[in-house]
């Protein structure tokens, strides 16, 4: 679980990046208080093979990223 | 390809909307090629609460105000509207107060830079290399961890006490209740489009680059960071849209050159230099200063105090000549530039380093 909660923008998708890079997870539940950084997380993600789900939790957001079947 | 147009649709859009409602503002009345920059604006909004007393640059822009209530709506109307403060304000201050004395020795916020470059002015061109170097060098520390720390959650009425404080501002110097604001009658702060139409301009954009997030220093952090190409197109079909359009505008007038552009110098070290210190302060900001206006007009507090940041800055350029004027960069100018790169080195080690020490 990364939170990403109060950070301002890019630094949400670099603690993902960082986290990807070290451990390549095959599921990572990401907080993130805005839009923008849920939009900058999901098309991050996007790129590096994972699915995202976003559920509203409260008025923060939660991500499931899971990696896709078949790639990387 | 088909993909990246739709998915990017609204960020084409804004800096499309943003090209043809700058070229507008010029032909309405804003000094040349400057239909709108946020730097220029504020410092003119110094100017004309008698912050510095530059008897050519004072006007209360209406466009920044329009900007800040744009956002504002659009936030609020799409549920985006958040309380927020608590990350390092007072280096944000200061962060904000340089990033004005860089692009006051260029003569542009990144914006201007981009509708300068399109309108044929080659200065910008050179300010952009170094707004790119400035931003290499400020994701470098991103990258080793380099944070200002979290924001916490604020009321909502701290998060709207800003862009409220300069609406009222706003309608004090239209109505002159309290008298009239200082207001330019020659130079760059005498020139100016109608208050309606330049508030009018502002909400559009402030509302749109709230929406599509765009952002000058984000677009190109994205490309070097991700490679990510969505943020930084907008500001191509921001760049194309004034290039078409000075070209039916200027017609045969129209050419790409360095010398005798308007409201810019030809000085190419210190226009580096200038947008390099804008550009790299700007990453570690976490956006441009369009952007600090957008997230101030969401809630965003420290994003106000760097704006605030941005209007004394701009304050004190003028108060002890820091700012470039046609005739190239001053003296003074060039050692603030100086001391700011000093600053930035300071506040980006500190603040790459000390994280790291808590983190073990």
């Amino acid at each position: 679980m990364i939170d990403t909660r109060g950070y301002s923008c890019p630094v949400p998708v670099i603690m993902v990046q960082k986290e990807i890079k070290k451990s390549s997870p095959a599921e990572l539940e990401v907080l993130a208080d805005n839009r923008a950084a849920v939009e900058n997380i999901t098309r991050f993600a996007a790129n590096q093979g994972y699915e995202v789900s976003t559920a509203a939790d409260g008025s923060d957001f939660r991500l499931t990223l899971s990696k896709r079947q078949g790639r990387k | 390809m088909k993909n990246f147009f739709r998915r990017n649709w609204l960020i084409l859009t804004t800096g499309f909307v943003i090209g043809v409602i700058a070229l507008a503002l010029g032909a309405l009345g804003n000094p040349g090629n400057m239909g709108f920059c946020v730097a220029c604006f504020l410092r003119d909004i110094a100017g004309s609460l008698g912050l510095h007393s530059s008897a050519n640059v004072q006007y209360f822009r209406p466009e920044i105000v329009g900007i800040l209530l744009g956002s504002m709506i659009a936030a609020l109307a799409f549920r985006e509207f958040r309380g927020k403060a608590g990350s390092s304000p007072i280096l944000r201050f200061i962060l904000g107060a340089f990033v004005a004395v860089g692009a006051l020795m260029f003569l542009g916020c990144p914006l201007r830079m981009i509708i300068r470059l399109g309108s044929g002015d080659l200065n910008a061109l050179v300010g952009l290399l170094g707004f790119f170097a400035g931003i290499l060098v400020g994701v470098a520390f991103l990258k080793k961890g380099f944070t200002l720390k979290r924001a916490y959650e604020q009321s909502r009425v701290e998060g709207a006490a800003f862009p409220l404080a300069m609406l009222v501002l706003f309608i004090l110097s239209v109505s002159g209740i309290f008298g009239t604001f200082l207001s330019s009658e020659e130079g760059p702060g005498s020139l100016h489009a109608f208050w309606a139409v330049s508030l009018a301009a502002g909400l559009a954009v402030g509302f749109l680059c709230q929406r599509s997030r765009m952002c000058m220093a984000g677009g190109l952090r994205d490309v070097v960071l991700f490679k990510d190409f969505s943020l930084i197109s907008g500001f191509a079909v921001l760049f194309l849209t004034i290039l078409v359009g000075s070209l039916i505008m200027k017609g045969s007038e129209f050419s790409f050159s360095f010398a005798g552009q308007p409201i810019a110098h030809t000085d190419g070290l210190w226009n580096f230099l200038g947008m390099a210190l804008t550009g790299w302060l700007s990453i570690l900001l976490g956006g441009c200063p369009l952007r600090q206006l957008i997230l101030a007009g969401e809630g965003n507090s420290d994003s106000a105090v760097t704006v605030l940041g941005m209007i004394c800055g701009a304050a004190f350029s003028h108060n002890w000549g820091l700012a470039s004027s046609a005739e190239g960069p001053t003296a003074n100018g060039k050692v603030a530039v100086v001391v700011g790169f000093a600053v930035a080195v300071l506040i980006s080690v500190v603040c790459t380093f000390a994280k790291k020490k808590e983190d073990n």
